[in-house]
């Protein structure tokens, strides 16, 4: 393999890793604030790529199609949490499980029921379209790159509004002890409210920029979700740095692990059989990683709660 | 006797009779979910076939099984035990096929593929009562590795999800193509980032590309591929290209040559009843699921005429008859009761604002099945 190709390859894993911090950043704010377990973070993943979809269809913008997706998942995630959420904070995990489970369930076949069951049309702007020669060699299309870029444009983001802000302040004495900044005279409810939206704007935003590459359909968030859950495991439930460093880990493990571990196995058995088994290999080693971590740091990387 | 007894009588045997003639099918297959779109237009394609025979004796009971195998294997349970149908069809994923098939047939019912048709239910696993009016899983594979050898291509880079169908995808392409590969990938199921393995293609000095990646998975890799600056012919089986899909792909799959036993432009008389008897109901053009359903639907209502599911041997010979008009033309069973038929190449095309495909040559003539010769029903 020429170095050339690894270095793209490792580009390939550090743009899936911003994309899926942005999904991590909201479902561990959510945690690490309300203590909630959020299966239903997929399904405003697949709102924000559904909004954008029609938006830009409509538009033909795909500056407006964010703006709609921003807008669409973060309403959808306000009401739930009016409507529906408020009700779990008390409630055990598992009756949340359930709860969110349940909301799934509903928004998929409520999107279906909108937008029929035939997936959506949603492409990248033209300016972002092609490809760009970086120092080296490396073809790489502009599109990945404009990603890479809004993902640490995010975390920067995020970083300024825990660190610099009043309700960052408020959110990590939420995460701290609840009851006292309640007594302290935060109005707690319209705060969760507002993590909640907040998260759910990343997730939409994350649907938004994926879906321009990939198919926008019903239960595109799950799969997601699940990698999500593993970037969050990984970097210490409730952490959003750990978030960052747990999905560019995952990332890259991920791309590098289904690109090399064939290569590895071509050493010893003939390609058709080392591609199958590399890459059967490949998709388990994200969970090779993570039970890695959790046997060094029983709490993930940057996990502060037992 | 009186009048009213007599009317009892009549109306008993009347119900009797109506009873006897009743014909129950059970329909299980994926309505919701990510594959939904498949099995809408499977089950669209055989309620059309079967309104067109307007026969009242016949029912049909729809289940979706969210393209879950225990759900599917309920759904079949509860079928044949407690409804009674005569007759399973509809499935279209190869894994439930596998799950439901199998039980089905050994306690005696007939099940008609609308789709999947795994290699184990062709060859070792055949069953006089499991016919597949489909294809067998590897023909449209083949048939674009007889293609890449026609044209010439000596080095494509191959690439299917790691699962069985899968395998049998680029085991199918490489028993008609024969010659050296540039690369063999196997990516994860559900995958949809792709920037990896088209980085390998980049890198791997190929000349074509062929991929089995259905649903969701082609479209991200073709809109992917169409923004990586790799220009390269690409092939693959109908399925990533089909009506339902191709409108969420766009310009990205203009060109791609994809291997298919049916395309809305095959000239014959049933295939043009079809294509328009489809769009003037449901307002779309048909899929390739939508085509076999209806032709299940036309097998089936053709083994009627002569037969019925009762007596097991008399229907059994007149689906092995295949005596109906096929939107395919040339249609018949081989000993394994999977079609022998014509495999065509087809090419993505735009007609005004629709994407769709159209036939630019025949891949492979009369093509049964690799696995005929494993099946002890000969």
């Amino acid at each position: 393999m020429s170095p050339i190709l690894l270095a793209e390859q490792v580009l390939n894993g550090l743009q899936s890793g911003v994309m899926l911090f942005l999904m991590a950043a909201g479902l561990t704010l959510i945690f690490g604030v309300m203590g909630l377990i959020n299966l239903a973070h997929g399904s405003l993943y697949m709102i924000g790529a559904f909004a954008a979809a029609a938006v830009a269809g409509a538009t033909g913008s795909f500056a407006l199609a964010l703006v709609a997706a921003l807008a669409a998942a973060a309403a959808a995630g306000a009401l739930i949490e009016l409507v529906v959420i408020r009700r779990l904070y008390a409630r055990d995990h598992l009756d949340q499980v359930l709860a969110t489970f349940a909301l799934i369930l509903i928004l998929s076949e409520g999107t279906r029921w909108l937008f029929g069951s035939f997936p959506l049309y949603l492409n990248m702007p033209p300016a972002l379209s092609g490809t760009v020669s970086l120092p080296g060699g490396i073809v790489y299309p502009v599109y990945r790159l404009a990603l890479i870029a809004v993902g640490i444009a995010v975390a920067l983001g995020l970083w300024w509004l825990n660190a610099r802000t009043r309700l960052g302040i408020r959110i990590r004495a939420g995460e701290n002890d609840r009851e006292m900044i309640a007594a302290l005279g935060v109005d707690i409810s319209k705060l969760y409210t507002l993590v909640f939206a907040i998260g759910a704007a990343l997730a939409g935003l994350a649907g938004a920029l994926v879906g321009a590459i990939q198919s926008v359909q019903v239960g595109m968030g799950e799969p997601v979700l699940i990698l999500a859950f593993v970037v969050i495991v990984i970097g210490g439930i409730g952490s959003i740095k750990g978030a960052l460093i747990g999905a560019l880990l995952v990332g890259l493990t991920d791309t590098l692990g289904g690109v090399l571990l064939p290569e590895l196995f071509k050493l010893f058995t003939d390609p058709a059989t080392a591609a199958a088994t590399g890459s059967a290999f490949a998709s388990m080693a994200i969970y090779v990683l993570m039970a890695g971590v959790l046997i060094w740091r029983p709490t993930g990387l940057f996990g502060a709660r037992a | 006797m009186s009048m009213k007894t007599l009317l009892a009588a009549a109306s008993l045997v009347a119900m009797a009779a109506s009873a006897q003639a009743e014909v129950k099918i059970g329909m299980i297959t994926t309505l919701s979910g990510g594959g939904a779109s498949l099995g809408i237009d499977t089950r669209d394609g055989f309620m059309l076939a079967m309104e067109a025979a307007g026969r009242d004796d016949i029912e049909v009971i729809i289940e979706d099984d969210q393209r879950k195998p225990d759900v599917a294997v309920q759904l079949a349970d509860k079928m044949i035990q407690s409804e009674k149908v005569d007759i399973l069809t509809g499935i279209v994923w190869s894994n439930l096929a596998m799950a439901v098939v199998p039980a089905a047939t050994a306690q005696g019912k007939f099940y008609l593929s609308t789709n999947a048709a795994p290699a184990m239910l062709a060859g070792k696993g055949c069953h006089p009562n499991y016919f597949s009016v489909s294809y067998q899983n590897d023909n449209l594979h083949e048939a674009a590795g007889a293609y890449a050898k026609s044209e010439g291509y000596t080095k494509p880079f191959i690439m299917a999800p790691n699962y069985p169908a899968g395998q049998d995808s680029l085991n199918g392409f490489k028993r008609f193509y024969g010659g050296e590969l540039a690369g063999e990938v196997y990516t994860k199921l559900g995958q949809t980032d792709y920037a990896a393995e088209i980085a390998q293609i980049r890198a791997s000095g190929a000349d074509s590309i062929f991929f089995f990646l259905p649903g969701g998975m082609g479209i991200s890799f073709l809109k992917q591929y169409a923004d990586s600056g790799v220009e390269l012919p690409v092939m693959g089986p109908a399925f990533s290209f089909d009506q339902a899909i191709l409108q969420a792909v766009g310009e990205a799959a203009m060109g791609v040559k994809n291997g298919s036993n049916w395309s809305k432009d095959l000239d014959n008389a049933a295939n043009a009843a079809f294509v328009s008897g489809f769009e003037k109901k449901y307002g779309r053009l048909p899929s390739l699921y939508a085509s076999y359903g209806y032709d299940t639907a036309n097998l089936l209502l053709s083994a009627l005429e002569t037969a019925e599911p009762s007596d097991a041997e008399a229907f059994r010979a007149a689906l092995k008859a295949a005596d109906f008009d096929s939107v395919r033309g040339k249609f018949s069973f081989d000993t394994n009761q999977h079609p022998i038929q014509d495999i065509y190449i087809r090419e993505v095309i735009k007609e005004g604002e629709v994407y769709t495909n159209k036939i630019v040559a025949t891949a492979i003539e009369d093509r049964s099945s690799a696995y005929v010769d494993e099946c002890s029903m000969n």
